[in-house]
């Protein structure tokens, strides 16, 4: 038997299943790689006693026969998805000490697949940032070179996956933030068809984009999770499909004689990289070794879809955020003249730079005269671009390209200017604006040694397509197997 | 149209966040290299397009959903002010308002 940490999700559980490992036995292998990696600042909260609490019922289930799908396997969440077990702080001084009273539903569905947690994931505060600097507790470093940011805004996600101190993690993605550090870490993850996935105990950031999906090592193991993750959530999630949960893994395996992949020629002009260009080039040759056809598309509002994003997302995010006034959860100054300036030095002390100018984009673009103007604007053009993915799907059934115009860049690069980081999100804010599914697949190593994504966007509730074009790639590939040095 | 100091001034406090003088100045500063590149989106044509919030209203109706209006869960008040501030005998406390 490998070790355990080499395992994939789907050999875990079974090994689990088959009684060759106890589920506290890999859970608390896996704690001792967390904690032995601790400088990567992948967690952000342990609580060992908890993880062998579920540890040791998920081997009373595993004893009493129970076969379900993730019995005994560990996993770890984001810090935006509140957790009744763990502290959840979604990466802000504002949450620090918070305990939530209830588990998010994602949390809760994974849990009754049978899967145990090991912990709380490190990620930018509020789920708002490229590089998970933005983080009120510490940076997460890249485990393939750890002078360079994971990505974000789940970078610790992406990180433990990648450093192997977890076989998989939660992460969500409101612009990009399964895909990117996805792709910057060398792993898989999957963003699902927005409303999918409930967002029901997920720290809100822009409501109408944010989205929960699996991080693992392979198109597989994300199959697996994404089945369990996903279902309909009416009474607790107003924006939740009423769609039966399905099983994603169904098609793995089909053959991908005949697929149209479409090109968008925005997503591949002199704005890319040489060395994400010549990755992606490849994977594409790849994938018509594997009978795939090229089509050429155009996603014209591409460019555009950036200012979309950085009005509509703030705007919802100065909305979300106005509940943290220091009245009925977290952080409230300790000095104060009154109601007013309570809230004022409370929110002052409690977020970090980037949330704040978030909410200050946000609060003026909705404020009275401009919201014509911003917010509306922006969310005609919102269709525009959705529009566009529809005539596009009229030529291919999925679109490829890269995730980021570079491999991931060294801490600190961006200085202080966040534009660099919003410009940096090109490729996959406007899959995010039209709620599709997308994902990234490790498609090889460009400067640096440094992993380079494929991006595969689908049409709505084409995520059991994606994870087949994905899987068939990684049966003819090894890029997702490998690993950093020293792990 | 670059926003100004005062601009500034109103929208935090409309946001209710307390800036520092060098905060406000380089909150000025990106928020105005921000909204350059936010020009580009002003000049877009949207005449007769809906704006489109639930993404998936992009292919078909989806009308956001009300739940009974049912008492389901028990009293759970001790748990949820567990993390409050301030708290006494099951009430939040705020600074005094009126007078």
């Amino acid at each position: 038997m490998s070790s355990l940490h080499d395992m994939s999700v789907a050999e875990l559980a079974a090994a689990l299943k088959h009684r060759e490992v106890s589920a506290v036995e890999a859970a608390q292998h896996f704690l001792a790689r967390a904690k032995a990696a601790d400088a990567l600042g992948a967690f952000v909260a342990l609580n060992e006693e908890a993880t062998l609490t579920q540890a040791r019922a998920a081997d009373v289930r595993l004893a009493g026969g129970d076969s379900a799908p993730l019995l005994g396997v560990p996993m770890a969440h984001k810090d935006i998805f509140v957790t009744r077990d763990f502290p959840t702080t979604a990466g802000s001084k504002m949450l620090d000490g918070y305990r939530s009273p209830f588990d998010a539903t994602v949390v809760a569905r994974l849990a009754d697949a049978g899967a145990v947690t090991l912990g709380k994931l490190n990620c930018d505060e509020f789920a708002m940032g490229s590089a998970n600097e933005n983080s009120a507790f510490r940076p997460v470093k890249n485990p393939w070179d750890v002078s360079r940011i994971p990505g974000g805004s789940s970078g610790g996600s992406a990180a433990a996956v990648a450093a192997r101190l977890a076989p998989a993690a939660t992460g969500t993605d409101t612009g990009g933030s399964i895909r990117q550090p996805a792709s910057f870490c060398g792993i898989t993850g999957i963003k699902p068809t927005y409303g999918r996935a409930s967002r029901y105990g997920m720290v809100a950031f822009a409501s109408s984009l944010d989205q929960a999906g699996p991080m693992a090592r392979s198109a597989q193991d994300c199959a697996l999770l994404l089945s369990a993750i996903c279902g309909p959530d009416l009474d607790r999630d107003s924006t939740s499909l009423d769609m039966p949960a399905e099983n994603y893994a169904r098609s793995l395996d089909d053959k991908l004689d005949g697929l149209r992949i479409g090109l968008p020629k925005e997503f591949f002009g002199p704005g890319v990289a040489a060395d994400v260009r010549a990755a992606v080039d490849a994977a594409l040759k790849e994938y018509e070794k594997l009978g795939a056809k090229l089509v050429e598309i155009s996603l014209p509002r591409t460019e555009l879809s950036i200012p979309v994003y950085y009005i509509i997302a703030p705007a919802e995010a100065s909305s979300n955020l106005s509940r943290f006034d220091g009245v009925k959860f977290g952080h409230r100054a300790k000095q104060y003249a009154d109601l007013l300036d309570m809230y004022k030095k409370t929110r002052a002390e409690g977020f970090g730079d980037e949330v704040k100018r978030r909410i200050m984009i946000g609060t003026y673009v909705l404020s009275h005269g401009y919201y014509d103007a911003y917010y509306l604007q922006a969310q005609k053009i919102r269709r525009m671009v959705a529009d566009d993915f529809q005539q596009a799907f009229t030529q291919c059934d999925v679109i490829a390209g890269p995730v980021a115009p570079s491999v991931a860049w060294k801490l600190g690069e961006h200085g202080s200017d966040p534009l660099a980081d919003y410009l940096a999100d090109i490729f996959t804010l406007p899959a995010s604006l039209a709620g599709l599914p997308g994902m990234s697949v490790p498609a090889g190593f460009g400067d640096g040694g440094m992993p380079v994504g494929l991006q595969l966007v689908g049409n709505y509730f084409g995520e059991a397509r994606l994870l087949n074009a994905a899987h068939r790639f990684q049966q003819a590939t090894d890029w997702h197997a490998r690993k950093p040095e020293g792990v | 149209m670059a926003l100004t100091s005062q601009d500034i001034g109103r929208i935090a406090n409309l946001a209710r966040l307390e800036l520092r003088p060098d905060e406000s100045e380089r909150m000025l500063t990106q928020l105005n290299g921000f909204f350059a590149i936010v020009e580009q989106m002003r000049a877009v044509d949207t005449q007769g397009i809906e704006p489109l919030s639930h993404p998936v209203s992009a292919i078909q109706d989806i009308s956001l959903r009300l739940r009974d209006d049912a008492v389901r869960e028990t009293d759970q008040r001790d748990a949820n002010q567990r993390s409050a501030p301030a708290v006494e005998r099951g009430l939040f406390l705020v600074p005094k308002v009126i007078e």
